[in-house]
């Protein structure tokens, strides 16, 4: 049975994450940055997004992941935080989902380090595992 | 400002019976804000009223609002506030009329009916009811000086009669509001009351309104304008200008005739919508003065003092944000000068001034800054009290204390925790906030400065900046990202070729410095603040020093390249990046990029250059103090011959300079330089200071002729210049110290320990009095 809830998707070093669409005000595609020298390195840099300015955070880093290899550019998925407007850098987007709530659960103990503390919970789905995250926490880490 | 005539226009045409509650909330909202406005004037006409009691026109001014404000009360339904301005109404019909004279009493008790009038106002705004003030005894007093006014009639309505319960009339009409909230209403402190800015709105019409504040200016063309839209009008001309910096840069990329042609106007009227939505946020400096003179009265009056306030250049226009920052500090000056600056009439007299003392405000533009100056000549700041207060609070030292400048001295003031609690009056004590009024004046980008002479008064400078909102700035380029520089800070800008830059920039302990025209000026290499890295191809050793203004206190940026200046607008950082005092915020560049805008304050701080070091205060005579009052002093090491290590305050050099040997001349038998269209003579120090049982030893030789260039301290002494000859400079370093005076010998003050060094310490004036005795008739400004 569905819940109503509806989760923008994407991909962080082959983790498949949700953000719940309300809170996703828009998704584009890699932005120049100009770096923020001395800030902490989970702040890659500042976007002009269409006259503001914002900070994009890259998830990678936050979550403890490597970093991403050469070449390939990011995505910005810009969500509305308590901290103001922030695009989160991630690997590729994926659809948006529309998720059951008996398949939720807590995310196991077994999850470790700053990643159990920015997952709020999972949704099994069919054949992989949505992680939802939680965008004001994921925002602090810095 | 509005005239009242308007007001009653507005407010008796809609007379309708079935009035819907927004109507009358707006209407309130109107009325309580042009009543503010009249206020203000108000209290302004009572005091120069007192002085020339026959001005007529005043006397009608003040009438007419009186009469505004209870003619609307009584429309409005609000009764006690209706009663309090009839008594006023009355007695000032007869002062108009001629029937009275004014007097001291009747201004008191005027000024407490304008009180009365303001406490019920500000009730209203913030409980919409009149709140529970009992204003009987001011009635009375006022029905009292009326009628002792003249024997004859008394028979004018008595308005004391006129007690209607006035919370249930206001009650009914506003019962969307909550009822009376505000049991306790503040007294009478004049300036935390309504202000037309609490209630949001500003007439815009203010700005260009001539700065005579008794005639009432007309404003049939102004237009009241919430401030929340100027804001966001201001928000739009930013974007607008960013657009337009975006165009500009393209159309120079594309060669086509017809867009470089509408760029063109596109600039042009960009920039004019600019300056006029600033002109809409611009507000004479006057609005915030125009209350200085009631509030002077008041507190003369209470402290037992007579003081005229002058003001000039009440015209000076600010950013509105700007103004509110400074309304608060310049209060608290204000006070602080009344209070403790002019002393009582006795005193004055005593000390040969003139019975009345003199609080000058002073407001000018400069240099696209703007000047306050807060002028008094009362007693001055005592030093040795302030010098005793520091030591007792334990921010400096006794030993400190003995070798601070004037100016460190005075500026001990403005330290946190610096305070005369001790004694504080009713009204203020000095010292007490001044720390909050250097911090919130330092917020908007300012300055405080403050001069005093003992005994002859005080003089408090404050240099704000015009707007926040759009600033000119330089952009440079450092480790291949692009950083904004607001102009205010920027002194100048230094190009080294490679070949210079070896030669020019040395270093003293590590830290490298670039003598500018003499003047030390320390080097921060803003990659190594960054930790960033010059690109490759880009060093070819060309070294770019962006010269700045921190704190009154210089320092050289090295910078990759130097691009252009632009005006940019400045965009807070998130809190994210809350602890980053490198920054100041951001901007959006011509070419739609992000760049951080350089906090220079931080940056010194950062690099210990206003911290840690003093460096570049070498340029001037005087040894300035920095923000933290450090006690330690700043001393020039360097070398007379092998054996001989000294220091001297860095206080007391004027310059460091390398001569070739080749210029040195001879006049008189004295070793001299031409220098700055002066002839400057030479003292050779390992002559001056030979010691005769030194002097036998071998090692000694004075003078002994070993490089090409010889080391030379320029000393200034009114004028005139000497310099003093060093076999080498060491360093400058920064050290409380403790002088033992036990090996008194001629030309040496004594002997410190220096970076655990015994150092000699030069007397300067003894050797040049030694040396040139034709010199000694003037004494330095800073005698260590």
């Amino acid at each position: 049975m569905p819940d109503d809830r509806q989760f923008c998707t994407f991909l962080v070093d082959g983790l498949y994450f949700g953000i719940e669409v309300f809170q996703v005000q828009e998704v584009i595609r890699f932005q120049e940055m100009t770096r923020v020298p001395l800030a902490s390195p989970v702040i890659k840099g500042l976007i002009n997004l269409r006259g503001q300015i914002v900070t994009a955070i890259d998830l990678r880093r936050g979550l403890e992941l490597a970093d991403r290899p050469e070449g390939s550019l990011p995505m910005n998925v810009v969500v509305r935080t308590g901290d103001g407007v922030v695009s989160l850098l991630v690997d590729e987007i994926g659809e948006v989902v529309s998720t059951d709530l008996a398949t939720f659960e807590l995310p196991p103990e077994t999850v470790r380090g700053t990643a159990r503390t920015l997952i709020d919970g999972v949704y099994k789905l069919k054949g992989r595992l949505l992680l939802v995250l939680n965008t004001d926490k994921a925002v602090n880490v810095c | 400002m509005l005239l009242w005539e308007d007001q009653t226009v507005v407010l008796t045409s809609p007379r309708r019976e079935e009035r819907n509650m927004t109507e009358l909330d707006d209407l309130v909202k109107e009325f309580l804000i042009e009543s503010c406005e009249n206020l203000d004037r108000l209290d302004q006409d009572f005091v120069a009223l007192e002085k020339d009691s026959s001005d007529p026109e005043r006397l009608g001014s003040i009438f007419r609002t009186i009469h505004t404000i209870k003619g609307t009360c009584g429309f409005l339904g609000l009764s006690k506030l209706e009663s309090v301005t009839h008594v006023g109404e009355s007695l000032l019909s007869r002062l108009r009329d001629g029937e009275m004279t004014t007097s001291s009493d009747i201004t008191n008790g005027l000024l407490a009916m304008v009180d009365a009038v303001r406490e019920i106002l500000s009730s209203i705004e913030s409980t919409a009811t009149e709140g529970n003030g009992d204003y009987t005894k001011i009635i009375e007093n006022l029905t009292r000086l009326k009628d002792a006014g003249s024997d004859a009639q008394v028979a004018h309505a008595a308005p004391v009669a006129k007690s209607v319960e006035p919370t249930a009339t206001s009650g009914e009409i506003h019962d969307t509001f909550e009822p009376d909230t505000q049991t306790e209403s503040v007294a009478q402190d004049t300036e935390t009351h309504t202000d037309p800015a609490k209630t949001g709105v500003i007439a815009a019409a203010e700005s260009s309104k001539s700065s005579d504040a008794s005639a009432p200016s007309s404003a049939l063309g102004g237009i009241r304008v919430d401030v929340g839209l100027l804001d966001r009008l201001m928000n739009l001309v930013g974007e607008l200008v960013l657009a337009r910096n975006q165009i500009l840069q393209f159309s120079t990329t594309l060669e086509n005739a017809t867009l470089s042609g509408s760029t063109q106007r596109l600039n042009l009227i960009t920039t004019e919508l600019q300056e006029g939505v600033m002109k809409t946020r611009m507000q004479p400096i006057g609005n915030v003065w125009s209350k200085f003179p009631r509030i002077v009265r008041d507190l003369s009056q209470m402290c037992g003092k007579k003081i005229r306030v002058e003001m000039e250049g009440r015209e000076t226009e600010l950013d509105k944000t700007i103004i509110e920052a400074i309304k608060d500090p310049l209060t608290h000056i204000i006070r602080n000068s009344v209070d403790h600056g002019i002393e009582t009439p006795e005193k004055r007299l005593a000390s040969g001034k003139t019975e009345e003392g003199r609080l000058f405000l002073r407001a000018f533009h400069e240099g696209g800054q703007v000047n306050i100056e807060i002028i008094d000549d009362g007693g001055g700041v005592h030093l040795d009290r302030v010098k005793a207060k520091g030591i007792e609070r334990g921010l400096i030292t006794a030993e400190q204390a003995a070798r601070m400048t004037e100016r460190e001295i005075l500026n001990l003031i403005f330290l946190p925790g610096f305070s005369t609690a001790a004694k504080i009056t009713n009204v203020s004590g000095r010292g007490v906030g001044m720390d909050v009024v250097k911090t919130n004046i330092e917020k908007i980008g300012g300055t405080v400065d403050l001069q005093s002479k003992f005994g002859e008064g005080t003089t408090l400078r404050i240099r704000i900046p015009l707007t926040l909102a759009i600033i000119p700035a330089l952009v440079i380029t450092s480790g291949g990202d692009r950083f904004a520089i607001p102009q205010v800070s920027l002194l100048e800008l230094v190009r080294l070729e490679p070949e210079q830059a070896r030669k020019g920039i040395e270093s003293i302990r590590g830290t490298p410095v670039y003598r500018l025209r003499g003047n030390l000026l320390p080097l921060v290499n803003l990659n190594k603040q960054l930790r960033t890295e010059t690109p490759d191809g880009l060093n070819d050793g060309t070294v770019n020093i962006v010269v700045l203004q921190a704190d009154e206190r210089q320092f050289g940026l090295v910078v990759d390249e130097i691009n252009d200046t632009e005006e940019i607008v400045v965009k807070p950082l998130g809190k994210l990046f809350k602890g980053l005092t490198t920054f100041a915020g951001a901007t959006i560049m011509g070419d739609g990029r992000v760049a951080l805008i350089l906090d220079v304050m931080g940056l010194a701080l950062n690099s210990n250059v206003v911290s840690d070091s003093k460096d570049s205060a070498v340029h001037e005579s005087e040894s300035k103090i920095k923000d933290t009052g450090s006690p330690k002093q700043a001393m020039l090491l360097f070398r007379v011959s092998d054996t001989r290590r000294m220091a001297v305050p860095l206080s007391q050099v004027a310059r460091l300079e390398e001569f070739p040997r080749s210029v040195i001349e001879y006049s008189g038998g004295q070793q001299a330089v031409q220098y700055r269209s002066q002839i400057m003579p030479l003292i050779s120090l390992s002559e001056a200071l030979a010691d005769p049982r030194l002097q036998l030893a071998a090692n000694s030789q004075p003078e002994k002729p070993t490089g090409d260039t010889i080391q030379v301290i320029v000393y200034t002494s009114n004028e005139s210049s000497i310099g003093l000859v060093v076999d080498r400079i060491v360093g400058v370093v920064e050290e409380a110290l403790v002088v033992q005076r036990n090996i008194v010998r001629p030309g040496v003050l004594g002997s410190v320990v220096i970076e655990k060094k015994v150092t000699e310490l030069l007397d300067v004036e003894s050797v040049i009095r030694t040396v040139l005795p034709g010199n000694t008739a003037h004494t330095p400004a800073l005698a260590a």
